[in-house]
Order: structure tokens, then sequence, then C-alpha cells
């Protein structure tokens, strides 16, 4: 207790903290670094999980929360005050695979929710086959791998599945984890790695980024439009370019834009509309409001550098517009 | 008791009745962590103790979709992974406490053997998780494929295995203590009434020592219950409940560490708790069944 008091004592300088999702961990590490080197200002990230980071900020424990989910309607009454949702960046969620001589292949929504089903079994079916003429499947089980922890990635990954499945929508749902109709679990996107690696004619989805970071083999998937998408930056944030409600929370699984990847989410920051609670200064609830006003202009360009899709200019846009709605005895902060 | 050994001096006593408070404080707080360790369990549960009601400890759904808890596939998981991986490192661990305690009880091979049994005790969860996922998995998967299970490598019998060697250590180091404190008269006389040395350790080594020795079993099970990492990364982390040992699975405390930090609503979050709660009760229970069972064992003296 002393040694706080002491360390605020001296430095006069605002300190934020937050906390939460740990798919944009990476990026937000980089980000606060370049901050604190521009502004001076100390930004404390804890990678906690997106469940945490929306648990500490409704004990109002950090300045901001980050999600990679956004909150839903339903939830959003737990909340003690008006919520706000700021997307950062955006992320893909490719599938990827064992197969003998790694072959580039082409899937579908329903394929892809089939398999996760049990529905499709041999990577030799009728339906893999006519995708992917030119590739030799083998006539071998298909070996599902998912999560085994709850994730942002799941969350995604179930979301576009119940877009494009009926029947998966029913049986499982959408969630950061959920009740798996088959296969085996491994903790986290090396988890998922490591075992699709292990065993052979196996499937598994990791997060685009750390496909890439590791040279997977990753295959495409035909998007609302009819083309067959690879994930890339470019997909990932074409897929952003679509419509964007005003409060940003929206899923952009199963895109309309033609040269967006179907399975994009984005991942956001949360903050209290209201900056005046709990005997919060002006002073922090200005420094959260700017610091968040640079995340979406100047901190877009480390994005890409870390793999991570910028925001595309219809969702900054919208993000601009979240930003200037944050209040201080309810007068906006930024003009 | 103080007074005796340090004379009929004043300041002595009082110095021994501050010391044996101080023991005695610390064994009460000990005991009182303990009582709110669980208390703050079940406070933080009682969301999904109203929810998940009794169909918590009897049915077998987890789908956080549906805010569905129940515990069982979890409870039957760690049971089993438990009791295997304890036969396969009972057996391992007397070899090992026999070797050490009487054959080898001096010289270099024995410190050699001694050594990386305790060593084998301050390896990283996770690197036995990683030892596992590189040697034994493929191992196990030919065994899969062998006997026509569906050949992933993970599953609860890969956990077993991995967990034997990881609590080894505990049973077989106190193993070996207790059958070296066997007096050598017992062990001459049984010599001399022309038992062959195996009958020896067979006939009185092993009764004379099988309280300490169900001890260190007792000690190594405590860990197996509770391990979390290892088990996480080997065991397939598939929640539907099954009895079968090659087929993946999922134990209490590998669901905890999965899910507990993307939990977001309020009664998934309890329930995990609730699991922890169980997961207190269970060990709590057969450590005291594991006592009962020594008390039972010791030998009549």
């Amino acid at each position: 207790m002393i040694v706080v008091a002491a360390a605020t004592g001296f430095s006069q300088a605002v300190e934020l903290t937050g906390a939460g999702a740990t798919f944009p961990a990476p990026f937000y590490t980089k980000l606060f670094d370049e901050y604190n080197k521009q502004f001076g200002i100390k930004v404390n990230y804890q990678s906690i999980g997106s469940g945490g980071g929306q648990a500490q900020l409704k004990g109002k424990t950090v300045d901001f929360g980050a999600s990679d989910a956004f909150v839903v309607d339903s939830a959003l009454p737990t909340f003690p005050a008006a919520l706000l949702h700021i997307p950062t960046v955006a992320g893909s969620i490719v599938p990827t695979y064992n197969l003998p001589g790694n072959p580039e292949l082409k899937f579908t929504g329903d394929v892809l929710a089939d398999i996760y089903l049990g529905k499709i079994t041999k990577w030799n079916d009728a339906r893999l086959t006519a995708l992917n003429p030119s590739a030799k499947l083998p006539n071998a089980a298909i070996t599902v791998v998912h999560r085994s922890d709850g994730s942002g990635t799941t969350a995604g990954w179930t979301d576009y599945l119940s877009k494009v499945s009926d029947e998966w929508k029913t049986k499982v749902g959408t969630n950061t984890s959920v009740s798996w109709p088959l296969g085996v679990g491994g903790k986290g996107n090396e988890g998922v790695a490591g075992l699709v690696r292990q065993l052979p004619s196996s499937i598994g989805y990791v997060e685009l980024i750390y496909a890439l970071q590791n040279s997977m083999t990753y295959g495409s998937v035909r998007n609302k439009a009819g083309s067959f998408i690879k994930a890339s930056l470019a997909s990932t944030a074409a897929a952003t370019a679509g419509s964007i409600p005003d409060d940003t929370r929206v899923s952009l699984t199963d895109t309309a834009a033609t040269e967006g990847y179907p399975i994009t989410t984005l991942t956001w920051l949360l903050v209290y509309k209201e900056q005046n609670y709990d005997g919060r200064s002006q002073d922090r609830a200005a420094a959260v409001a700017k610091m968040l006003w640079w995340i979406i202009h100047d901190g877009q360009k480390y994005a890409e550098a870390l793999s991570y899709a910028p925001l595309s200019p219809a969702a900054q846009a919208k993000a601009e517009a979240v930003v200037k709605s944050i209040t201080y005895n309810g007068s906006p902060l930024l003009k | 008791v103080t007074g005796v050994v340090a004379g009929p001096g004043r300041g002595r006593l009082v110095s021994g009745t501050a010391f044996r408070g101080v023991l005695a404080l610390g064994g009460i707080a000990v005991s009182v962590l303990l009582v709110a360790i669980f208390l703050s369990l079940l406070i933080a549960a009682r969301p999904g103790i109203a929810a998940n009601g009794l169909r918590f400890f009897a049915g077998s759904a987890w789908d956080p979709v549906t805010n569905e808890f129940q515990a069982l596939p979890f409870v039957v998981g760690t049971l089993v992974t438990s009791v295997v991986a304890l036969v396969i490192s009972t057996i391992l661990s007397l070899a090992l406490a026999v070797l050490m305690g009487e054959y080898f009880r001096r010289g270099v091979f024995s410190a050699v053997m001694r050594t990386a049994v305790e060593l084998l005790a301050g390896i990283p969860s996770v690197v036995y998780g990683f030892i596992g996922l590189f040697f034994l998995v493929p191992i196990v998967r030919g065994l899969q494929s062998a006997v026509g299970a569906l050949p992933f490598g993970v599953s609860i019998f890969t956990a077993a295995v991995l967990l034997a060697f990881m609590i080894l250590p505990y049973s077989a180091s106190l193993g070996r203590e207790v059958i070296s404190l066997v007096p050598a008269d017992l062990k001459e006389a049984a010599l001399s009434l022309g038992a062959t040395s195996a009958e020896t350790v067979r006939k009185v080594i092993l009764p004379y020592a099988r309280s300490g020795i169900m001890g260190g079993v007792l000690l190594s099970l405590g860990r197996a219950l509770g391990e979390t990492m290892a088990i996480t990364m080997v065991i397939g982390n598939s929640n539907t409940p099954t009895l079968n040992v090659l087929a993946p699975g999922s134990t209490m405390a590998s669901l905890i560490a999965n899910e507990f930090s993307e939990a977001t609503s309020e009664v998934y979050l309890a329930s995990l708790i609730e699991i922890a709660a169980l997961l207190f009760v269970v060990s709590t229970l057969i450590n005291l069944f594991g006592k009962l069972v020594i008390q039972r064992m010791a030998p009549r003296v």
C-alpha cells in the first residue's frame, strides 16, 4: 500500500490499466509501448482473456477492457453503466490440416460445418473431392481438432458455422467454448497446431497470424459472393468494409464483401460512456479518450507488421463516432 | 516438557510456552485457511449451485451455449486418470523403493538413482506435457491403431502414463525411506530362518513398511488429483463422458484450466468454481479414505 501511494505521489503522470483479450495482445503491447514513447503515458495491459477483461471492467478495476467478442444485448444490463465498443483491428481464422503433400484445399462453410458435426467423416467424401478435383484426397478418416480453452477464436469459428449451417446453429451454437459433437481439443493456437501436426489426416482451426508466423498450410473458404478466398491481411481488411452498425457491435463472419474472407472477426476495447465514475479525474478520462483516438488512427500503422488487419475507412469512421461519444459529466471529452 | 530439559529457569519456561503458541498458531492458521478457501469457493459458486441444482452431480452435459453445466464426465475423468496413474506408479515406485532401500543402500549407483528420482519431482509440469506430446503421444497412437481405437494419440491413458511418472518421486522416496528403516534384526531373523532375500522382502520388509509406503502412495494421489498443465496437454480435452481409457477425456482440473479465462456468463464462471469446490471435496474424501486404509494396514506391534 505504502509503495503504491509513494509511486503515485512521485509521478504525476496518468497511468492507465486495461485487461482482456489474448488474441490482440501482441498488437496492444506494441501499441502501448509506442504510446508511452511518444506521449509519456504508461498503459498496463494484462492479457487475461476476454471474459476476465469484461469482469474487470464490470468491477471497475481497469480503465478499459478488451474483448474478442462483443457484449451481447442480454449481457449489456449486467454492466453497471452504458458501455462503448471501440474496434481496434481485425483478424481471421483459417482451417488448417495435415494431409500428405499438404495440398491447398478449398472449403465451403457447409462442408466445414458438416466436418465438425461429424457428417463428413472421410477426406475423399464426394463433397470434398467435388470442391478439390485436382487434389489427391486420401481415403482416411478425418480427425477433428478444436480449441479446448474458451477463446475469441472459437467464438468466431462457431459464429461462422452457425451462420452457414442451421444444424450447427441448433445443435451446437456460438460461444467462446461450446459442447463439441466430436474431436479432440488443444489448448491455445499452439495446442491446436501441435495436435494437427501430430495427427495425420486431421483438421483444425487457428488464427491467421499464427498460421502465417508458423508457415502452416491452410485452405481457402468460399464467401457469400461465391468466390474462394484465401485468408490474408488484404482479404481480412476487405471483410471489415461491409456495413457496420453505429455501435460497432457486429459479427463480420460470412461477410457480403466480394473480396472479403468469410471467417473474420473484429476485436474491441470496452470503456464506459460516462467516464466520471468512482471519483475518476477528468485528466484520467481525457487520457483514455485520447489514447483510443490514437489507436484507431496513428496506432493502426503498427497492425500489419504484426499480421493484424487494420480497420477499413468505413470501420474507422464508425469507431471515431464512438470515441467522440465518450463523456465526462455529460460533456464530450473530444471535439 | 521444556522445563525438564532447560531446568527450572522461569524465562525458559515462558519462551517454551511462546514457542508452543507460535506452533499452535501456525496449525490453526492452516486449518482456518483451508476452511476459508472452501467457503469462498462455495460463495463464488452460488449462482452455479442455484442454476445447476442436483443434476450437477449426475448429468454429463457441459454446454456453455445453453448454460447447462454438469460435472460427471470430469469427476469420472479425474478418478480414472488418477487411479490408472496410481496403479502404474505404485508398481514402479515399489520396485524402486525396494531397490534403493534394501539392495543398493550406499554407493555411487544408489546416489545416482536417488538423485534421478528426486529430480523427477523438480521437472516443471509443462515440460512433462511436452515430453508427453512428442514422445508418448506417437506411442499411444500406435497402441490405439493396434487395438482398433480412434488413433488420436492423446487420451486418458496417455495422461495417466505421464502422470504416473510425475507422481513417482513422492511414493518412491518415501518408500525408500521407510524400507531402509526396517530393523536389521527382523531381516536377519528372517534370513537365519532360511528365507531367501526375495521372501524377506515380501514377507518381512514390505509388511513392516506398508503403512509408510501407503503414506507415500497417498501423497502422490493428492498430486495426481490436482495436476493440471501436463494433463491438459495430452488428455485430448473431450467433454464427452467415457470409461474407455484409450479415448480422449477431461479432468476437473483441466476443465478449469481450459475454460476459466474466457467464461463470460455469470453461471458459466460460477459453475467452473463449483467444479473447483467439488474437486476440493473429492480430494478431501479420498485423503480421509486413504488415512483410514493406512490405519488399518499399520503393523500391530
